[in-house]
């Protein structure tokens, strides 16, 4: 018996260990390439008021930052837990997504206001510069104005509670009471 | 009634396998002998009934059985029948139970032409076959079953199958993929035997080599004819991606050519042994391992199965049971002692390691690179992609290096050869190909010199092999050509070998010289390309089958003649209302011209691409040679001594085509 | 205009390939053809082979030119927008990476996270340079072209002992 006899059985080995691991991953995740980095620079209208806003008009505390549009239907799933969250004092920003201004305040009248201000980024390319690939994403900004968490898809409690703790603890530890709490999570 | 029936059968064929895995190995381990002689009746029947529960999904699939959750989610009522049919392999469940079939169908094989074999080495084989088809009718059965029913809740049609699949490139792209990736379960299961008795020898490797060279034939030609679907299907005109399913399907071919070239040495001249083995053992494995990417999940690509890690964990477990069993009995049996033949330095031997040595890394780095990207998510170190470019980048050269050897290899001598005699042989070949390179690829095109290196290395194989058919036609006294005197071994060699130069020629021509415009063009427009002036003459619409398709019809001419008329469409599946681009070609020996049709840009004006693909034919036209060839070698007489010794005796030519 | 071309494509790229996987993605259905106009035809060949190179962060396995995404599209306007300004490749594709990550570039670059996927075929072939060199020469070492006296009397032993 030889020694390296044993070197295909051993590599196999080493495969079938990653191969294994590859099986809990998912290959499609993405993580944000932006983490970390400050929010970047931008000048564009606010969607209600129509003024010219910056990155100097976001808040000096953890916020959200929602990646949304009205021709984007999980977005419409995902807006009724944003509506909580924001009734629970959590600050969001909108980042309306390639859209139509006047759809998206028909949308916000409709559906009810969560955002404490909305970008209006007709041309995507605040988007662009954040690293969004698609609607609905939710970005978490630190109070230093750093990105620090990306959330693709629809955001509900259950993803809330699992992922977004560490920036708003009182809303996760329930210090602070959800109207309807979970109700938009399966 | 019918899918309960079909699901029975492949119950029975599941019980029927588990006979073939136990009965005749426990036999060959006894010296039982009628255990060992029902391998061949148990063989028959798992084909008989898996065939049978395949024929009635197929029923289920032409009669619109939509209460059948497989039909319901890949068929559709207006779906013409013809794509009713290759609709049953068009998804994960049915194209699992075709790779059972087709399984069933080499055991059957190897069971009718095999009885000239040892008892015990036929018993063997059989039963590690029978072994390899339990595991995949448990899957099929535990986790994918194709005879599941939407009770009550059956839909009124089906939801259709993707338009992309409704081509008749796809009607036999899978089964002559499949015959190739299970093919290579014969010389694996020939391999797993031969070490179980320990008898590696010569003979192991006569035996094993002509299922070897046809299923490595038949993968050759899967591979072609999914890429040439993938050339006139997808609308871009490109015919390799390196995408990870493709990668899958490439790593048992570049394993199994290592495999082919292998056993040639350990048939001839006994030398090699263990390394054949363990080469036998990877192709294969490299084939499961296709399927567990493919199926499970773990890697992202546009060829993808539903992706799910239940039947990912299914395969992986099967694959670490076979896999490390295989590589554990290896480790354990594998000859020791070292060949006693001896051969020199400069010997054919060695320049069949040159290939093998190429093939294997080959195999080993696009494995890596397939990998990779998996490999650093799993150690946390980022999100990578690995694609085209770096693929391009290592395998353009491993080949590169491969075929100086390729033209010295089937002239050179076993044991011991002299390099003076190779001068003596190659050096005219070599002057005129360094003269001719250039100046042909300067004839041809604007002179490149990527395409020139391409002329040059392709010529040198063509022109060595070439030259080698003309010594042995010419080797007899009279002055006749001895057509007769050349073997099939050598014809089918011969062919491989000019296949594999059109194909790196056509690959390199292709990529250097193609010719590529988007444009906005309306009636009456016209471009020019190539050398070609394409006229958009008129837009229509015209109802399909199951589909509405837009059409522009573009009259090309060269000079003054005109050469064709080509109907580029864009369809509109009325099932699944998805868009698909139908690209019209003209195909050429030396050229084609490609339209593909985009979107309607307004004004009357459509999106439309032009591409001038020059020699893009040589890729396929070469492929085809490779795997006709290796079909060819099977048809070797030595092969057929075998058949010749059984007790039956079996009409010539008969032989290996019922394998095919 | 905008918004209507992305809900369809949408729905062609990211919901039906989860529920629709066949043999391909619905995503993959039809090609993508635009008629840019470049300001040369030097821009519009970096054009071709930049937006082959980049991997589209949003659908399956497919690079930016093929991709329908709409994400896609908006990177290939980008890819255009930055060529016509001058950047160099490094620069677009460093631009595209602050964004999207290593994860957009199909061609990876080399660095210590790299280097063995890129030097896997060259230490691969050196591997086995060195162990068919260490095969041959230990070939030459150990098996002269007649046999040593030890090796000759095995043999006979074993012609004896295999004789009828």
């Amino acid at each position: 018996m030889q020694v390296r006899r044993f070197i295909p059985l051993l590599g196999f080995g080493l495969l079938s260990v990653l191969l294994f691991r590859g099986l809990s991953l998912d290959p499609t995740a993405l993580p944000a390439a932006r983490l970390g980095q400050p929010f970047p620079e931008f000048a564009k209208p606010e969607l209600q008021s129509g003024e010219a806003i910056g990155v100097a008009d976001l808040s000096q505390r953890p916020a959200l930052v929602n990646v949304w549009a009205t021709w984007c239907y999980s977005c419409r799933v995902e807006h009724p837990y944003l509506l909580e969250l924001a009734s629970a004092g959590v600050p969001i920003y909108g980042l309306n997504y390639k859209d139509d201004a006047v759809k998206a305040r028909a949308w916000l009248t409709q559906l009810g206001d969560p955002y404490a201000l909305n970008i209006v980024d007709v041309e995507g390319s605040l988007g662009l510069d954040l690293g969004v690939y698609g609607a609905p994403e939710t970005y978490v900004i630190d109070r230093d104005g750093k990105i620090v968490h990306r959330h693709v898809g629809i955001l509900d409690s259950r993803v809330f509670h699992a992922d977004f703790g560490a920036w708003f603890s009182s809303v996760v530890e329930g210090t602070v009471p959800l109207a309807q709490r979970g109700s938009v999570a399966k | 009634m019918i899918p309960e029936l079909g699901h029975i059968s492949l119950i029975i064929a599941f019980g029927l396998a588990i006979g073939l895995t136990a009965i005749p190995f426990w036999g060959s381990l006894r010296g039982h002998v009628a255990a060992m002689n029902l391998a061949p009746s148990l063989a028959v029947g798992v084909l008989v009934f898996t065939a049978i529960a395949f024929a009635l999904l197929a029923a289920s699939f032409l009669q619109d059985d939509f209460s059948v959750a497989v039909v319901a989610a890949n068929s559709n009522s207006l779906l013409p029948p013809l794509f009713k049919f290759s609709a049953l392999w068009g998804n994960h469940e049915g194209s699992l139970l075709l790779w059972v079939l087709i399984l069933a169908g080499w055991m059957t094989a190897v069971a009718c032409l095999s009885r000239g074999l040892p008892l015990a080495m036929i018993a063997r084989v059989l039963s590690v076959m029978g072994l390899i088809a339990v595991g995949f009718l448990a899957f099929s059965l535990l986790t994918s079953n194709p005879f599941e029913r939407l009770l009550p809740n059956t839909p009124l049609d089906g939801s259709d199958l993707n338009p992309l699949l409704q081509d008749p490139g796809l009607i036999i792209h899978p089964p002559l993929l499949y015959m190739g990736y299970v093919g290579l379960s014969v010389p694996f299961a020939f391999a797993i035997a031969a070490l179980v008795g320990g008898r590696l020898d010569a003979s192991w490797a006569r035996w094993s080599r002509p299922w070897t060279n046809v299923a490595w034939g038949f993968l050759t030609l899967g591979i072609m004819l999914g890429s040439w679907w993938a050339y006139y299907e997808l609308g871009w005109g490109g015919w390799w991606f390196w995408d990870p399913v493709e990668n899958a399907s490439f790593m048992p071919w570049l394993m199994g050519t290592a495999l082919v070239h292998s056993l040639a040495v350990t048939e001839k001249r006994g030398v090699f042994r263990s390394w054949t083995v363990l080469l036998a053992i990877f192709a294969f494995s490299l084939s499961l391992l296709g399927t567990f990417l493919v199926r499970s999940g773990v890697l992202t690509s546009v060829h993808a199965f539903a992706a799910d890690p239940e039947r990912g964990l299914f395969i992986l477990v099967f694959l670490a049971l076979v896999v490390g069993g295989s590589l554990l009995l290896y480790a354990l049996r594998a000859p020791t002692v070292a060949s006693r033949v001896g051969y020199a330095v400069i010997s054919r031997e060695s320049l069949l390691m040159v290939n093998n040595l190429v093939f294997t890394v080959a195999a080993t780095t696009v494995l890596l690179g397939t990998l990779f990207p998996l490999v650093m998510d799993a150690l946390s170190l980022g999100k990578y992609s690995v694609g085209p470019p770096y693929f391009n980048a290592v395998f353009v050269p491993l080949m590169a290096l491969l075929m100086p050897f390729m033209t010295v290899g089937p002239i050179s001598r076993w044991r011991q050869d002299a390099p003076r005699r190779w001068l003596q042989e190659l050096l005219g070949p070599a002057i005129a190909v360094v003269v001719l390179a250039p100046i042909l690829s300067a004839l041809m095109f604007d002179f490149n010199v990527w395409v020139a290196l391409a002329v040059l290395l392709a010529g040198w194989v063509a022109v060595g092999v070439l030259r080698d058919l003309w010594h042995r036609l010419t080797a007899g006294r009279s002055g006749a050509l001895q057509w007769r005197r050349l073997s099939p071994s050598f014809v089918g060699m011969t062919l491989a070998h000019l296949g594999f130069a059109a194909v790196v020629l056509g690959a390199v021509v292709v990529t250097q010289h193609s010719e590529e415009r988007d444009l906005r063009m309306a009636e009456g427009d016209s471009a020019e390309l190539g050398g070609f002036r394409f006229e958009l003459t008129r837009i229509g619409q015209q109802p399909g089958a199951n589909y509405i398709a837009d059409q522009a019809f573009f009259v090309v001419t060269e000079g003054d003649n005109a050469i064709a008329t080509l109907v580029p469409e864009k369809r509109r599946y009325l099932a699944s209302g998805q868009v698909m681009t139908e690209a019209a070609i003209d195909a050429g020996l030396l050229r084609d011209l490609y339209i593909a049709l985009g979107e309607p840009v307004g004004e009357g004006a459509w999106a439309v691409r032009l591409q001038y693909k020059p020699m893009v034919r040589w890729l396929w036209v070469g492929s085809f040679l490779i795997g006709f060839g290796a079909l060819v070698t099977a048809l070797d007489r030595r092969y057929r001594v075998q058949l010749a010794s059984r007790q039956e005796p079996e009409p010539a030519g008969q032989g290996f085509e019922f394998a095919g | 205009m905008t918004e209507r071309r992305a809900v369809s494509v949408r729905k062609g790229c990211g919901r039906l390939s989860l529920t629709f996987c066949g043999w391909m993605l619905a995503a993959a259905a039809h090609a993508v053809i635009e008629t840019y106009e470049f300001s040369s035809p030097a821009l519009e060949v970096r054009y071709h082979a930049l937006s082959q190179e980049l991997r589209c962060p949003k659908c399956q396995n497919q690079n930016i030119a093929d991709s329908n995404a709409p994400i896609a599209r908006d990177l290939r306007v980008v890819l255009v927008e930055q060529l016509e300004a001058g950047q160099s490749d490094e620069q677009i594709l460093a631009f595209m990476v602050a964004r999207y990550g290593e994860f957009v570039r199909y061609r990876p670059t080399v660095d210590r996270n790299t280097a063995l996927l890129w030097w896997a075929p060259v230490i691969l072939i050196g591997a086995g340079v060195f162990a068919l060199g260490f095969h041959f020469m230990g070939r030459v070492r150990a098996s002269p072209s007649t046999l040593t006296a030890t090796e000759a009397a095995q043999l006979k032993k074993l012609i004896e002992e295999n004789a009828p």
